[in-house]
């Protein structure tokens, strides 16, 4: 019966598709109104074949088919990713690499959102959604809620970000940073995150465990925090529910104002909290200690989620921003300072009494310089958000080293160091293919970020002072183009520093591969088992 | 909430009982440090919202008791500048157009305001360091071949007036007729003026072609760009017998003029630019080097 439901829901969604794109009003609708038709067949084919089928009771068995899934496609993502941000790196540096036949699809401005959005939401969205599976069924010793409602999740993820980038590429966007997918994008993402709040909440809820493990605090936060955030800043009306275009809610300071709330609490919810859900569960178990102290991860847990909603105004000093809101988004970020790094210190204290492995295990290695990345950058963002810093920092590299050495250090490599934990285990491989590759990826994306982030330092404060720099007669020295002129040796650095970091991305698809491919097969459990 | 750090011997934290998929948590207090700074940036925050405007009320926000406005900072900083520049301002004003630069302050300062308002608005089409685009139509204005003059009073006209715009009814204008798009010249005659303009510009041409193109020259182009490829400019007609090109002195560039023509348009700054500013940007180019 179930299944006929879905296959009546499923060929509606496709002939509903196939009308929308006979309509279409712009070439990037009718695209993803095919994609969604496409798609919606090829589930329907699938709910078809496998209709009837006897379903095994894995009531007993953590649901682990749907995290190999979300492994391949963060490593996928993750390359996909760095080489969109090795191709704007290189197309800043030479602006000949924007070609003309090229125009208007894989020129810097159609690129730049496909970048950040690939980094962001298809690596660290499926990190995340991956992780966070992994985590709520082991520290719950409970199968995932919801039946195949984690299936669900993961190829609606998959949809969310295929509509999306095509979008750009073809010209749609909500002009919104890091929310530029349009109104029919949003609302798909917003039904598959409700769908993964209530896989989560509902392992949660069944779980066997007396107390719910602080890396399910991180989670939970994200997931929550995330919907309300979408949700607010989205709310647009689509000019024709056959085109891709929309009108905001909201105008002016208030709409800016509302996009750096969603957009800093991107960064705090999305790339912070979750991911310190994630170093919460994989330093410990990586490091086989106990985690340092459980008084710091409440109190540092329930001061970032306070404190972090209030800090988006910083975005907006010295704008059309009222002088109060731009004090309080910079007071509670630099009060954010200690809260943020609570996390940081639980994360290397944990390895107190472990620091030997540093030397053997690479793994590690790549999570205390990940945890380290994590430390610098929230020292550095409270600081950036000072207004007096931030008059020189706003608008320059400055925020571009900033962003990357968060993205890159701490979202990045504890991706990695995750991934290279996981896939053994998920695939119950015998330990990773080779630690000497493992070694290879950790310098070359330490390199790699250093590179990067010294490179947007420098050539960050550089743009400041030349920007600001006038004369006896108060009149300004520099023009625009001799800032652009002056940076081009530092964006070759950087380019060179995200290619050896892409490269350090590929030795671990390859390693990863070879992994599940070449290592000998362990017997392992997964079945639910609460610990004792 | 905070104990003073154990020392190692000592050293004996429990863990919390907790314990999942192995993972356990030991009891440690939180770090003196990280307490105590973080104590203090709350209080540091509490005193900045104090000084500095800071919580929303009802109709307006507390105004803080520093009374600091980052609107009024900026209006302050403009004042003052324009207050310090005031009176040299209206000496460039008053200053005849070609003795600007035998007053040295006049001089100092005007290179110095026309440097600021040509990298802010002319930059975008004559470069940053005004040698323009070859063979895009923005002219070079560091040499000496001037399109409509190069005295400070027809670079001082040029800039307020602009050229060819439609927004200002003394804009400078003339236009080329379309040879080829007008069908005045066939194809083949075109091909022989510009072997002719190649010839007098000194470039590789056809001999033959040329004496044709000779005579078509002295009855279409001649009027406005002289017999001898000289140009004027009371229209704007460029030299032809340099190796100046404004939109490309190559063959192919050449019978693409002739046939389609050109039509550079420079806006009329006098809407935007003040008085002293137009003065300032034209002694500016017109010290880089080519001014008459």
């Amino acid at each position: 019966m179930w299944d006929y439901l879905k296959l009546a829901g499923l060929g509606l969604v496709a002939v509903c598709a196939a009308i929308a794109a006979n309509y279409a009003r712009d070439l990037a609708y009718q695209v993803n109104a095919l994609t969604v038709m496409l798609a919606a067949g090829i589930a329907f084919l699938w709910v078809l074949r496998t209709a009837g089928d006897p379903r095994p009771n894995l009531r007993h068995e953590y649901f682990d088919s749907v995290i190999r899934y979300g492994a391949i496609a963060t490593a996928f993502w993750g390359a996909v990713g760095f080489l969109v941000g090795v191709v704007i790196a290189l197309q800043l540096a030479f602006p000949q690499l924007n070609f003309e036949w090229a125009q208007g699809y894989l020129n810097f401005g159609r690129l730049r959102p496909l970048h950040t959005s690939a980094v962001i939401f298809a690596f660290g969205g499926n990190a995340l959604i991956m992780s966070s599976f992994y985590i709520v069924q082991r520290t719950s010793a409970a199968r995932l809620f919801g039946g195949s409602l984690g299936w669900f999740v993961f190829w609606g993820w998959q949809l969310v970000i295929v509509l999306a980038a095509t979008g750009y590429v073809l010209g749609a966007t909500q002009g919104k940073e890091y929310a530029e997918p349009v109104w029919y994008v949003d609302i798909l993402l917003t039904a598959v995150w409700v769908a993964f709040l209530i896989a989560f909440m509902g392992t949660l809820m069944r779980r066997k465990e007396p107390h719910i493990y602080v890396a399910n605090w991180f989670l939970l936060s994200m997931i929550l925090t995330v919907a309300m955030l979408h949700i607010v800043n989205n709310a647009a009306i689509p000019v024709s529910i056959f085109g891709s275009a929309q009108v905001q809610l909201y105008a002016g300071v208030q709409d800016a104002m509302v996009q750096w709330w969603y957009g800093h609490n991107a960064v705090g919810f999305f790339l912070t909290a979750g991911f310190l859900g994630m170093m919460y569960y994989f330093v410990p178990k990586q490091a086989e200690r106990p985690v340092y102290s459980y008084k710091l991860s409440i109190i540092h847990f329930w001061a970032l989620i306070f404190l972090y909603i209030w800090a988006g105004p910083h975005h907006l000093h010295y704008t059309a921003l009222p002088d109060w809101a731009s004090t309080l988004g910079m007071v509670f970020s630099v009060i954010l300072w200690m809260p943020s790094w609570g996390g940081m210190i639980n994360g290397l204290m944990t390895l107190s009494g472990a620091w030997d492995k540093l030397r053997t295990d690479p793994i590690i290695r790549m999570m205390v310089v990940s945890i380290g990345f994590y430390g610098m950058s929230t020292f550095e963002g409270p600081m950036m958000s000072i207004r007096a810093v931030n008059s020189l920092s706003h608008y320059t590299d400055w925020t571009i080293g900033h962003v990357h050495s968060g993205a890159l250090g701490w979202n990045g490599m504890i991706t990695f160091g995750v991934l290279y934990y996981l896939v053994p285990r998920l695939w119950n491989r015998e330990g990773l293919y080779s630690l000497k590759l493992v070694s290879w990826h950790f310098w070359l994306a330490t390199i790699g970020i250093v590179l990067y982030a010294s490179s947007m330092w420098v050539t960050g404060i550089m743009e400041g002072l030349m920007w600001r720099e006038v004369d006896a007669n108060g009149f300004l020295v520099n023009a625009f183009a001799d800032t652009v002129a002056a940076k081009f040796p530092m964006y070759v650095v950087r380019a060179l520093g995200g290619l050896m970091f892409l490269v350090g991305a590929l030795i671990m698809c390859w390693n990863l591969w070879m992994t599940v491919r070449a290592q000998p097969a362990r017997v392992t459990q997964n079945a639910v088992v609460p610990a004792e | 909430m905070c104990a003073k750090p154990l020392k190692k011997e000592e050293r004996q934290v429990k863990t919390t009982g907790h314990v999942w998929d192995g993972i356990e948590e030991y009891d440690n207090p939180m770090p003196r440090w990280w307490v105590w700074v973080f104590y203090a940036t709350i209080v540091w925050g509490i005193g900045y919202t104090i000084a500095y405007p800071a919580w929303p009320l009802i109709t307006q926000a507390t105004p803080g008791l520093l009374g600091a406005s980052t609107r009024a900072d900026v209006a302050a900083d403009i004042a003052a500048v324009d207050a310090a520049n005031s009176a040299i301002k209206e000496r460039l004003i008053a200053a005849d157009l070609n003795g600007i630069g035998a007053d040295p302050e006049l001089a100092a300062f005007a290179e110095r305001a026309g440097a600021a308002v040509f990298r802010t608005n002319c930059s975008t089409c004559h470069g940053s360091g005004a040698a323009g685009f070859e063979g895009k139509g923005y002219p070079n204005l560091l040499d000496d071949d001037w399109l409509w003059g190069g005295t400070m009073e027809d670079i001082h006209l040029t800039v307020a007036h602009g050229i060819r715009n439609t927004t200002d009814p003394d804009a400078r204008y003339s236009q080329m007729p379309a040879y080829g798009v007008d069908g005045i010249l066939d194809e083949t005659q075109i091909a022989q003026v510009t072997e002719h303009v190649l010839a007098i510009s000194g470039q590789d041409h056809d001999a033959a072609a040329a004496a044709a193109g000779a005579t078509l020259y002295a009855e279409n182009c001649a009027a406005c760009h002289m017999e001898d490829g000289s140009g004027d400019r009371t229209q704007g007609a460029p030299k032809l017998n340099d190796a100046i090109w404004l939109y490309g002195g190559s063959r192919e560039a050449i019978i693409e003029t002739v046939t389609q023509s050109r039509f550079g348009v420079m806006p009329g700054w006098n809407e935007r630019l003040s008085e002293d500013e137009i003065r300032a940007v034209a002694f500016y180019v017109h010290s880089r080097g080519g001014g008459e």
